[in-house]
């Protein structure tokens, strides 16, 4: 049932992509989330990088938790498949619609309370499990939705904007995915479009569990003095470890692309990374130094943003339960149903 | 050796034994290699044409703890529970008073009299058999683990010799479940014999005989939970996700087997389904609801505690309008409850799943051959009715093997995937509302995800919409909505398994209404009724929500009992609550300490409240 027709031009002067599309193809409705919230511009950057991923938009399917975050896939990618599903549990819902059809492309978008408190097992056990799928985590540290509570990944020390001071070790997001096994780990800040879309396009191309945790200041609850996740303490703090862009082989087109400082490297479906290393010392293919790199910056107070792993010939759910070619959804009664001459074997097994 | 075994059988006879028709029960210890040689002994029995009804009654544990199977050997057919103990195989010593306790006066007790028993431990209204079972295998045997497999084969052997079972039925399952391994055939049979040639020589076959007879026809011997399994391979289940939770464990596993068997592309190997043993039920049911959403068929099994973490989910797919379905194997609650025993005592919990207004339809499936229909069908209501319905088995039926009518299918059936809405429909200039109503039967049209580049797309939510799936909480388009899901929910009546009525030999004003596992014993029940005079009508119920026949059966008679495995009558409460009865009628029969209701139950009850009525009515 996939076919791809092309949409009229809304404007003559709009740039269109490979497909014939505009960026206006993969917005959506219009957010209801607060001027200036970071998850506004997180679902601006993930437009872009769908529009210059040439994907046809209804071949995503976009899938979210509940909070403020988790409302945006309503206003990006209209003419996708949304399901804003229960508090926590989309990662499991995205692991049922991947199983049912392997051909679309699995967005995952949620929150940080969504995901690193009711839903930290979820989240965990579709990592662990490799379903190919971008999972982004709009990391704020409160609960925007419901007021600003502390969420789990609030750091310990930090100050509501009540006052109160939060006494639980936050949780890493990004070292969590990592232990769990998931084969891209990125981390984002939402104003930095630079760094975030070429990771989006990156997660969405590889196959296998990508994860990215982008820091998204809360205007609201978490943008004042004493939180670390406000938006200047993350520019003093921030400290880019690498630039990257997807430059699949239909358009080889490489940004600041230099010849020395890059690391290339082929993901499983053919289309290949080129990794621009400010810090020549960081290698992306190794889980291990990933980590150990996480807590010594972590240490020093600093958060590290960039690509920190990937594992470019990972595999995914599919090549594990090793499922046919064909999406399941898209099998009859041929394939399915063994039929009598099958039930009259079975009958005779059991007399 | 025939011969001898031919005239003890006639002598038997000529003491007026009973043939075919009484109860066997086996006390053994859980993990000690029982089960296989207690399941060989029943299956032997129906080797000679004469059915069986065998249950397991065994502890949540892996080894030590007491087990029970018991055995109803029956030509005429009764395949339910008849309460009490003719033969007591008593092979575990720390429940052997309970286990003499529960034999019926002029009973036997079978025991390995390898240790003397003093005189005060048995009964002197029971026959005593006794073997010196462990000592014939220390005797034969040096492993210590043969010496205890073989004991079970051996005891196999002498009740054969005692209850007339002929060798030859028990040799030929013996190679059929043995086939390809000639050294444990070899092995096995001579056990049996060792048992069979002692009983020959040194004692008189008891006057419980079996008899070869015709009784058992085409019909196959199941577990529930497996028919069930078969069903949703047979009804196009592509997706299944589960947790381990006893009584359905069976279920998954069965589904998992055969779709090794029966759904691998013979030309690539890979599998046409995907199987995922969950991080626990929440997930379960989220992968379940995520499949159906993309248009595949989905299922998960699970008990009680299972269902309660569901819940969320179910209403989610309750008002967003996924297919799902969901195998509940319902155990003794609540809370962890019984694990190992058997109730019917999750039906308001499935019914009510959710907070707000949600119902779902029940499916109740009454012996593995309905599980299997009923676990075909339930993907066919799911899909056309765009919510999670529910198959609901019990520990007795999912967990025991029944006699049942063999499997059928028909090769012209088409799966039913209900109303979904393709790119050439939206192309030709269809009206895409997700939740619009269009044929007024409460069912919107659905579109799978990816099917058209510009039209069909929409946003799947638990909060309210529109009829075209747009964020709403204005009171009229919200009320519209809940409205269409009645409606909707009132098609579920057609679609479901009638209830099927059994009229009394002649006029009553008295009605029985029962369902699932109670089946068989309630059909002794009423012979047993009705040799004693007393008429009803019987009408047993398939399906939730209630067909009109299950109100006007009500409505028509006087006084309705309602038989039930729970302690609230959970039944009672559902038809009060969406039918328009009077609950005075209504008189509930409940058996619910986790052991599977008994035609004597039943009739005693029933005939004691028609005997107070009969009494009252005189005065
Ligand atoms: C089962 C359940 N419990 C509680 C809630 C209430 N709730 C809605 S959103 C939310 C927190 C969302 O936080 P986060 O995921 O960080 O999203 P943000 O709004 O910060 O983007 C909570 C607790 C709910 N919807 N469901
Ligand atoms: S409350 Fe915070 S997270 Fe929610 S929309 Fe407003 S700024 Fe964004
Ligand atoms: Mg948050």
């Amino acid at each position: 049932m996939t076919y791809i027709l092309k949409p009229q031009l809304h404007h003559p002067k709009l740039p269109t992509n490979g497909l014939g599309y505009t960026r206006r193809d993969y917005e959506g409705s219009v957010s209801t989330l607060c001027a200036g919230c970071g998850h506004d511009s997180i679902s601006a950057s993930i437009i872009q990088a769908c529009f210059e991923l040439e994907l046809p938009p209804h071949r995503v399917a976009k899938l979210s938790g509940i909070g403020c975050s988790s409302k945006t896939p309503d206003y990006f990618l209209g003419n996708s498949h949304g399901f804003n599903t229960v508090h926590g549990r989309m990662p499991s819902v995205l692991t049922g619609a991947n199983l049912a059809n392997r051909d679309l492309i699995y967005l995952g978008v949620s929150g940080d309370g969504d995901s690193a408190s009711i839903g930290l097992g979820q989240f965990a056990h579709a990592i662990r499990r490799g379903v190919n799928m971008l999972y982004i985590v709009e990391n704020n540290g409160v609960y925007g939705l419901t007021k600003g509570q502390f969420s789990a990944t609030s750091d310990r020390g930090s100050k509501s904007k009540r006052g109160v001071v939060n006494t639980d070790a936050g949780i890493d997001m990004v070292s969590l995915a990592l232990q769990m096994g998931a084969t891209f780990v990125a981390r984002s800040f939402s104003g930095d479009k630079e760094q975030l879309v070429p990771l989006i396009k990156a997660g969405l191309a590889h196959k296998g569990a990508a994860f990215i945790d982008c820091i998204s200041p809360c205007v609201q609850f978490n943008n004042h003095q004493g939180s670390t996740k406000s938006f200047d303490y993350v520019r003093e703090h921030n400290e880019a470890v690498n630039k990257l862009d997807v430059i699949t082989p239909r358009d080889p087109i490489h940004v600041d692309y230099r010849p020395g400082e890059t690391v290339r490297v082929q993901q499983h479906d053919g289309s290949i990374l080129s990794l621009h290393k400010l810090n020549d010392l960081y290698n992306p293919n190794s889980r291990a130094q990933a980590l150990g790199y996480l807590q010594a910056r972590q240490a020093r107070g600093q958060i590290v943003t960039g690509l920190l792993f990937v594992d470019p010939a990972a595999g995914d759910l599919h090549d594990a339960v090793g499922t046919v070619a064909t999406p399941l959804n898209q099998l009859g009664e041929a394939e399915l149903v063994p039929g009598q001459a099958a039930l009259e074997r079975i009958n005779a097994s059991l007399r | 050796m025939p011969e001898p075994v031919a005239s003890q059988q006639a002598l038997a006879a000529q003491k007026g034994a009973r043939i075919n028709d009484f109860v066997v029960k086996f006390a053994n210890v859980n993990g000690s290699g029982s089960a296989s040689a207690n399941g060989m002994f029943a299956r032997s029995v129906m080797r000679m044409g004469v059915p069986v009804a065998a249950r397991n009654i065994f502890p949540s544990n892996i080894q030590g703890l007491p087990t029970w199977y018991e055995v109803r050997i029956t030509e005429a057919g009764h395949l339910g529970r008849r309460g009490g103990v003719d033969l007591m195989v008593a092979m575990n010593p720390q429940t052997w008073d309970r286990d003499v306790a529960e034999i019926e006066p002029g009973g036997f007790l079978f025991y390995d009299s390898t240790k003397p028993i003093p005189p005060s431990r048995f009964r002197d209204d029971i026959t005593v058999v006794g073997v010196p079972l462990t000592a014939m295998c220390n005797e034969a045997y040096e492993l210590p683990r043969e010496r205890q497999l073989f004991k079970n084969i051996i005891y196999v052997g002498a009740l054969a010799g005692l209850l007339g079972i002929e060798a030859e039925a028990v040799e030929s399952l013996i190679r059929d479940d043995f086939a390809g391994k000639d050294r444990l055939i070899k092995a096995n049979i001579e056990a049996l014999h060792m048992g069979l040639s002692y009983v020959q020589k040194q004692l008189a076959p008891l006057p419980l005989q079996v008899r070869r007879a015709d009784g058992v026809g085409d019909r196959i011997y199941v577990e529930g939970n497996q028919a069930a399994a078969l069903g949703a391979v047979y009804g196009g289940a592509t997706v299944c996700a589960w947790y381990p939770i006893t009584p359905s464990t069976s279920l998954a596993e069965a589904f998992t087997a055969y779709c090794q068997e029966l759904r691998v592309d013979p030309d690539t190997g890979k599998s046409r389904y995907a199987i995922v043993q969950a991080e626990d039920e929440i997930a379960s049911i989220g992968i379940v609801v995520g499949a159906g959403w993309n248009g595949c068929r989905a299922f998960t099994a699970t008990s009680g505690p299972g269902v309660s973490l569901m819940t969320e989910f179910i209403g989610l797919s309750y008002f967003a309008e996924i297919p799902a379905v969901i195998f509940d194997v319902q155990r003794g609650g609540p809370s962890t409850g019984m694990p190992t025993r058997t109730q019917q005592a999750d039906l308001l919990a499935a019914a009510y799943a959710g907070h707000g207004d949600s119902k779902h339809p029940m499916l109740l499936p009454a012996d593995p051959g309905e599980c299997f229909e009923m676990g075909a069908l339930a993907f066919d209501l799911a899909d056309r009715l765009q919510t999670t319905v529910f198959v609901m088995l019990d520990l007795d039926i999912g967990m025991n093997e029944w006699l049942t009518k063999p499997f059928q299918w028909d090769d012209s059936r088409k799966l039913d995937r209900g109303k979904v809405m393709t790119a050439e429909m939206l192309d030709a200039g269809a009206d895409f509302g997700r939740y619009k109503e269009v044929d007024g039967d409460g069912i919107p049209y659905r579109t799978y995800p990816g099917t058209h580049p510009t039209k069909g797309g929409y946003f799947t939510r638990g909060t309210s919409r529109n009829p075209y799936a747009r964020y709403s909480e204005e009171g009229a388009v919200y009320v519209d909505n809940m409205e269409r899901l009645l409606r909707k929910f009132e098609t579920a009546k057609s679609l479901a398994p009638a209830p099927i009525l059994r009229r009394a030999k002649g006029q009553t004003r008295d009605g029985v209404i029962y369902f699932g596992s109670t089946t068989p014993a309630m059909d002794e029940a009423l012979e047993m009724l009705e040799a004693q005079g007393r008429r009803l009508d019987a009408l047993r119920i398939r399906a939730f929500p209630f067909a009109d026949e299950v109100m006007s059966f009500i409505e028509s008679h006087d006084r309705v009992f309602l038989v039930e495995q729970n302690r609230d009558a959970q039944l009672r409460t559902l038809l009060m609550t969406e039918g328009d009865v009077d609950p005075a009628k209504l008189v509930s029969v409940l058996h619910y300490d986790g052991t599977p209701i008994t035609a004597r139950f039943i009739a005693g009850a029933i005939a004691s409240r028609m005997a107070v009525g009969q009494i009252e009515a005189a005065e």
